[in-house]
């Protein structure tokens, strides 16, 4: 019947992999998120003339290949230095990239709130800063919910990339036993699995979480 | 008291606002007609600082609005407003919606802001929806709800601005009956309306609004049996 090569000290080997690409996710999409907000939020109430830069700046991020981010990033504070483990740098152009992203489906988000909404929270008296608090960030995370777990989502699987500066994350394990064990059909078939398993419980969540909010709207 | 002195607003090019002149009194119930666009709803807006005016001023109880020391916020404790278009907070059961502005802005306990909201709810005949979110509230308990809430914050003023428009005309007259009730309860309150039976039985005075200049303020009796200005007549004669 069916024979592999594949040993279970090999299957810890991805499983490894499968350790660097949720850690890299994780610092990429906390990172890319919690930037997000921020940008987000200032693009949602200034001017397109006074947010121009910051507009500027994200869209080469969104439009520039992750990959040439990735090396260039990589090369860039070689020459500068800074010493970084690759870890560091993949970290940090992935949370930029999804940071990026995020932005716009803050912006979108916050813009969905009705002006009325808005003003009926100002005009009870409350700051602006309880406004977002307790009025717009609620509202606007039903909104953005779905997108954004689609970001995570592909964040996640983007993050293949770094393998390109020599981190040994899910994908790039695969390769190495691909090359080792010549059975690639198999191995690949292993990582996709694998990634599935990890992307799963996330879309899940999204959809019980979207499922509560519509229960209750 | 509300006093609005020659306050002219434009939104770029279009002044809505041309000299308004308006003095109302505590415990008094003022409803301004006109028709759509003459600006009474910007009037609102601006009596609680939701707009900025060009010039004149707006002082309420003494304290100018559109200063720069003015403290909105604070200000804003005392004027409640409710709008034509519903604005409940869809994230928030109507317990929640009316005990929010209590907790944080007054800073209750939950406890205390929770009775209020309770009175409030049950005051405009909401005691049944309490745990409801909005999105499950007709348009008619939407509005009260919104009212409730406003009353929560025991406002000195209520700025209604055509709370009834939105509505199916099934659903308008029992949002008027809730606004009857503030206004037995001596409730100081300016309403922008259409409903012209409402203007007639409720109000102290009548205002009448045309091209953004009060053209016309006078009380029910007089304002409807022997309008001065020929606006007023003209505008009235179509309504009836």
């Amino acid at each position: 019947m069916f024979d592999t090569a594949l040993t279970l000290s090999d299957l810890m080997f991805l499983i490894q992999g499968a350790g660097m690409t949720l850690a890299v996710t994780f610092f990429a999409v906390t990172g890319g998120t919690l930037l997000g907000l921020v940008f987000g939020v200032i693009r949602a109430h200034v001017s397109v003339w006074v947010a121009l830069p910051l507009i500027f700046v994200l869209d080469v991020f969104r439009s520039v290949p992750l990959l040439i981010q990735l090396v260039l990033a990589n090369a860039f504070q070689a020459i500068a230095g800074l010493n970084m483990p690759p870890f560091a740098t993949s970290s940090i152009v992935l949370a930029l990239y999804t940071s990026a992203y995020c932005t716009e489906i803050v912006r979108g988000a916050i813009d969905a709130v009705p002006t009325v909404t808005r003003r009926a929270a100002r005009s009870l008296g409350l700051t602006w800063g309880q406004d977002m608090t307790y009025v717009v960030f609620p509202i606007a995370l039903r909104v953005a919910l779905p997108s954004w777990i689609g970001l995570t989502l592909g964040v996640m699987k983007d993050s293949a990339l770094v393998l390109w500066l020599g981190l040994i994350e899910l994908l790039r394990a695969g390769q190495i036993l691909v090359t080792r064990l010549q059975e690639p059909m198999f191995i690949l078939i292993v990582v996709g699995a694998i990634y599935f398993l990890m992307s799963f419980p996330i879309a899940r969540l999204g959809g019980r979480l979207e499922k509560r909010f519509r229960e209750n709207d | 008291m509300i006093e609005v002195r020659e306050v002219h607003k434009s939104f770029g090019a279009l002044a809505v606002l041309k000299g308004v002149n308006l003095n109302v009194e505590k415990g008094e119930v003022v409803s301004v007609i006109g028709s759509s666009g003459s600006g009474k709803s910007t009037l609102l807006t601006c009596i609680n600082g939701l707009e900025q005016i060009n010039s004149g001023s707006i002082l309420v109880d003494g304290v100018e609005v559109h200063a720069r020391t003015t403290d909105l916020n604070k200000l804003r404790r005392k004027i409640g407003i409710v709008f034509q278009q519903f604005n409940a907070f869809p994230h928030l059961t109507a317990l929640e919606n009316v005990m929010l502005a209590p907790r944080k802005v007054l800073g209750m306990t939950k406890a205390e802001a929770e009775a209020i909201a309770v009175t409030q709810l049950s005051h405009v005949g909401l005691a049944d929806k309490l745990s409801i979110y909005p999105g499950k509230l007709s348009g008619g308990q939407q509005q009260r709800m919104a009212i409730a809430r406003a009353l929560a914050m025991s406002p000195a003023y209520m700025l209604f601005d055509e709370v009834t428009s939105a509505l199916d005309p099934q659903l308008v007259g029992e949002v008027l009956d809730t606004l009857k009730l503030l206004a037995n309860d001596g409730t100081t309150m300016i309403c922008v309306t259409h409903e012209m039976s409402f203007a007639r039985d409720v109000s102290d005075r009548v205002a009448f609004f045309h091209q953004g200049v009060l053209a016309e303020i006078a009380p029910p009796d007089q304002f409807f049996n022997a309008p001065q200005h020929p606006r007023t007549k003209e505008f009235l004669s179509n309504v009836r």
